[in-house]
């Protein structure tokens, strides 16, 4: 028995078939989800990609916040149900209060696409197992809005619960507050990062790393033990 | 308020005597009446508007069109083209089922009047003709070019450029994976943002741009129809028509990108579902565009009422309609049993979709407006019996005088030490310099296939997970040759995309061009186009790669003064594994550097000639197509065979340029020593064709010689990649950190 990861596709998602295919490589089952759908398809976990749902016209993740699928995931997702936000999909989380803290346009104002290198800070989220604290990788970052704010009660929380779950490391791509990548909620189940680790998991694919590979064996891992 | 009566074809023919803004419109006085005698009486407003977008020079080609005809006549054989020219883009077989369709398109003109949306329409554009041949865009590529570097007007239009291609691709989710930046001061009034895109279908899913079967619906879908991008609005607003209207609209239309992704994706679906008969996007000319299009490309007839056209602005008028370039709309033809599921899925996507007419019986194509009919025509006239001009050309009679001054004649550097400093110089300045500040601006991840991207010879996607099989794409261009000769500029121009595409591994397949040219109405650049074009075909006929497509863009000039004549070339190439492709980074220290091809004292219109000398004069540099042929040959099955890590082709800024970048892209320097018979600065900076570098691990010295050999291609050692400095026995050396320092500062130092 394998698990099955849903992936859910809001218009202007981008990243919806790149994600399937790292689930697969990993050795799980991708399912499509639909975001006017609020049947989650019994999945055992979702991630929510990257894109530019609704054209992030708004706000990025603002709209998609209220699709019907996100009322079933947000009530799951309380009560357990692991859940990857990969740069949309993070601003979705944060903008569902499953995270805390938000997005602003980077520092620079600019789009930036780079091999960005990272500090793994948590190893023990659902979604974090197969890396060691501590651990440096590259990952692909792609974003307009990623400079991650919170105000300092809600940063200081982060850093002394070990919600931190990745930092920028050497440079800080867009103005994060203390160089956050991406964080974790308490219970460890809703992870949220702007890096894409679905574009580091072949080695002549993108990047040529395959550092993003262990986050989709980590979920693997922990639902087939389960 | 008040409005004239509605100028159906029944008031046209009552009232021959109306006085209709042609002029105005662009139509010359022989066009115009050439239009009444089609029609047998004077056109309706709403005809006219038609008439004059789609026998401007944008839409009819009418300048280019007869010496464009020799891309057909000199056509190579070729089992792979599987369309050619004509339709929206061509489309070439590339093995295992897969076709791929391919187009480099211009957006030069909106771009500089407003170059944020200017650049990313220019994106939409191409994408959709994409979409319209029935496949999936995998990868969109940039060749653009801008005035001097160091002008201020270039910081006001290239980040606006850059930022515009980034925020319609990047939320397209198509990765940028190639292209170009090259700055003239030629450019400084007439930048040139050229877009290409590439698509991947099956060969069964092939669709194309025409209307039949009577009966069968026409819906148009996606974005509302505005007032954007309607060239000559502001006449049609005029007191002719109606006197109560704004009097100006926009001229260059707003993109938006989500609705565009939309678009795609209802678009896939619909197809996979063979729902669709014909389509058609909407780009220049819009509504004439595509109806007299489809309807011509079939069986001739169609009937479409204007006010079920879903609109932005109610105020519109049909002549308006008919023009308007709204981005991000389609329009296709839909058996009547199919239409439901059609909109169903259209709906699913929160896209718009209307049914705004039907194939007829007849040939005619007609137009209705609150009930009257004010367009009655027979659509080939509008779509494909334009105008036709022999426009005269005549050899500039400067040319002369510039081949005559000869580069090879500039002073060149006295010492070890002036070499370095010119070096480091040429490959710090502008052109020569990382474009990483661009390029990191632009997606190259999204989809998951890119095996290669900028700034490697060609950007490389895997099209089939199983098999490894793959495109590559390279688009190049260089005006300074093609002003010194465009004859020979434009072969070069095909000489160094069809080498890009080679040097990473795949086998070079068909060809789209983007011509950027002057005013057709001098005879020097009416020239300089014919010798381009007649240099391509001859070049396309030699190599075997058919020309499937493109686009002309005349009128880049500013008052008297053309750009540098600027055909663009993009080459398709395909290879078996993408596992197999050459990156242009080094990959180990202790590899073995070799020279392939003939360095020759030729530095006419190069690199360095233009950085130390500001000069321009000269011949380029020969051009040898059998050579190049026997090059891409050596460096494919190079790769097949694993016989070398890396390679990279010479091009401007010579041998040096290319040494420099490998090796800061792989981190690892490279220790060379000048071949017998070669001065330093001819081996390090002549910029002859038909030559790369290749990096080869020792144990394949032996074989990869032999290869050579018994081709005839020259080869010769010249270094090792050791170090971490770049040096040239017996001359100079420079570190990597300097070269560095030099070559990636420049460009966020001038934007940033």
């Amino acid at each position: 028995m394998t698990a099955r990861i849903g992936v859910v596709t809001f218009p202007g998602s981008l990243d919806d078939r790149d994600t399937q295919r790292a689930i697969r490589l990993a050795g799980a089952e991708p399912v499509a989800l639909w975001h006017k759908d609020k049947d989650l398809k019994q999945v055992d976990a979702v991630v929510l990609c990257g894109g530019f749902s609704y054209g992030d016209y708004l706000r990025a993740g603002a709209i998609a916040r209220f699709s019907p699928v996100m009322e079933t995931l947000i009530e799951q997702a309380k009560a357990g149900l692991p859940v990857l936000g990969i740069c949309n999909g993070f601003q979705i989380l944060t903008e569902a209060h499953l995270l805390p803290g938000g997005m602003l346009g980077n520092d620079h104002l600019h789009f930036i696409c780079r091999d960005q290198q990272l500090r793994v800070e948590n190893a023990e989220t659902a979604w974090t197992t197969d890396y060691t604290a501590g651990q440096e990788i590259h990952i692909p970052l792609k974003n307009m809005d990623g400079r991650y704010v919170a105000d300092r009660r809600t940063l200081d929380e982060l850093e002394a619960e070990g919600r931190v779950a990745f930092r920028y490391l050497g440079f800080n791509p867009n103005g994060s507050l203390n160089d956050i990548a991406g964080i974790t909620n308490g219970a460890g189940n809703v992870v949220g990062l702007m890096p894409h680790p679905e574009h580091a998991v072949e080695p002549l694919i993108g990047s040529g790393r395959t550092d993003g590979l262990p986050f989709f064996t980590s979920i693997l891992k922990k639902l087939v033990n389960a | 308020m008040s409005r004239t009566p509605l100028d159906t074809v029944e008031h046209a023919a009552k009232t021959p005597d109306v006085e209709l803004p042609w002029a105005e419109l662009g139509l010359k006085k022989d066009e115009y009446e050439r239009v009444v005698e089609i029609l047998g009486r004077r056109p309706t407003g709403a005809e006219l508007a038609m008439y004059s977008v789609m026998w401007s020079e944008h839409c009819s080609y009418k300048s280019s069109k007869v010496h464009l005809r020799q891309f057909g006549e000199k056509a190579p054989q070729s089992d792979a083209l599987l369309v050619g020219i004509g339709e929206n883009a061509g489309v070439v077989d590339v093995g295992q089922g897969y076709a791929v369709t391919f187009k480099v398109e211009s957006h030069n003109h909106p771009s500089y009047v407003e170059p944020y949306q200017g650049a990313a329409t220019g994106v939409g554009g191409i994408v959709r003709d994409i979409i319209a041949m029935g496949a999936r865009p995998v990868a969109v590529v940039d060749p653009l070019r801008f005035g001097a570097a160091d002008h201020p007007d270039t910081k006001r239009v290239l980040p606006g450029v850059v930022a515009g291609i980034g925020g319609y691709g990047n939320c397209l989710g198509l990765p940028n994976i190639g292209g170009e930046v090259v700055f003239d001061a030629c450019y400084q009034g007439n930048p040139l943002v050229n877009a290409g895109a590439i698509g991947v279908m099956r060969h069964e899913d092939i669709h194309l741009a025409k209307a039949s079967g009577a009966g069968n619906k026409v819906i148009l879908y996606g974005a509302r129809t505005g007032g954007d991008g309607i060239g000559g609005a502001s006449i049609l607003a005029s007191e002719t028509f109606d006197d109560a209207k704004p009097s100006k609209r926009p001229a260059v239309q707003v993109g938006d990108p989500f609705q565009e992704k939309l678009l795609i994706e209802c678009t896939l679906e619909a197809f996979a579902e063979k729902l669709v008969v014909g389509i058609q996007d909407l780009g220049a000319a819009g509504l004439s565009c595509a109806t007299s299009e489809l309807a011509s490309n079939g069986s001739g007839g169609m009937r479409v009422t204007l006010d079920d056209v879903p609109l932005r602005d109610s105020t519109l008028s049909p002549e308006e309609i008919l023009m308007s370039e709204s981005q991000e709309r389609m329009c296709a033809v839909v058996e009547p049993e199919k239409v439901d599921r059609f909109l169903e899925i259209c709906d699913k996507w929160d896209v718009i979709a209307t049914v705004i007419g039907e194939v007829t019986d007849g040939d005619r194509l007609e137009i209705f407006w609150h009930g009257g009919k004010i367009v009655d025509v027979d659509p080939r006239t509008v779509a494909h019996d334009g105008p036709v001009y022999e426009r005269p050309y005549a050899r500039p009679s400067w040319q002369d005088a510039l081949q005559a001054d000869d580069a090879n004649k500039l002073a060149r550097p006295a010492t070890s030490e002036e070499l370095r400093e010119q070096v480091l110089k040429l490959v710090a300045s502008p052109n020569q310099a990382s474009k990483s500040w661009i390029t990191s601006q632009y997606d190259h991840f999204v989809q998951g296939n890119t095996v290669l991207a900028q700034p490697e010879d060609s950007g490389m996607i895997r099209i089939d997970e199983e098999s490894g099989l793959g495109v590559a794409i390279a688009t190049d261009g260089n005006g300074r040759f093609a002003k010194l000769d465009p004859y020979a500029g434009a072969q070069l121009a095909l000489s160094e995309a069809y080498r890009n595409v080679a040097t990473t591994g795949a086998k070079p397949l068909a060809v789209s061009d983007c011509l950027n040219f002057g005013s057709p109405e001098d005879p020097a650049v009416m020239w300089q186009f014919a010798e381009a074009v007649r240099g391509l075909a001859d070049a396309c006929l030699q190599l075997g790669t058919p020309v499937t497509g493109g686009n002309v863009s005349l009128y880049n000039q500013t008052g008297e003064v053309a750009i540098h004549p600027t055909p663009v070339v993009a080459v398709l190439g395909v290879i078996d594994d993408v596992a197999r492709r050459t990156p242009v980074a080094f990959q180990e220290e202790g590899q073995l550097l070799y020279l392939l091809g003939d360095t020759r004292e030729e530095f006419g219109g190069s690199a360095w000639s233009q950085v130390v000398h500001d000069h321009l004069g000269g011949l380029p540099p020969a051009v040898d197509l059998e050579r190049e042929r026997l090059l891409a040959e050596i460096l494919i099955s190079a790769s097949r065979d694993g016989m070398i890590d890396s390679a990279h082709d010479l091009s401007d800024g010579g041998l040096i340029q290319a040494v420099v970048e490998s090796a800061l892209l792989g981190d690892k320097g490279a220790r060379l020593v000048v071949p017998d018979g070669l001065d330093a600065f001819t081996f390090l900076l002549s910029e002859s064709a038909g030559r790369a570098i290749v990096a080869i691990p020792r144990s394949e010295e032996l074989r990869f010689n032999d290869m050579c050999g018994a081709r005839s291609l020259p080869a010769t050692r010249i270094g090792v990649v050791d170090g971490d400095s770049v040096e040239i026995q017996g001359e100079f050396a420079l570190t990597l950190e300097e070269l560095r320092e030099a070559h990636e500062g420049t460009i966020p130092a001038l934007l940033a």
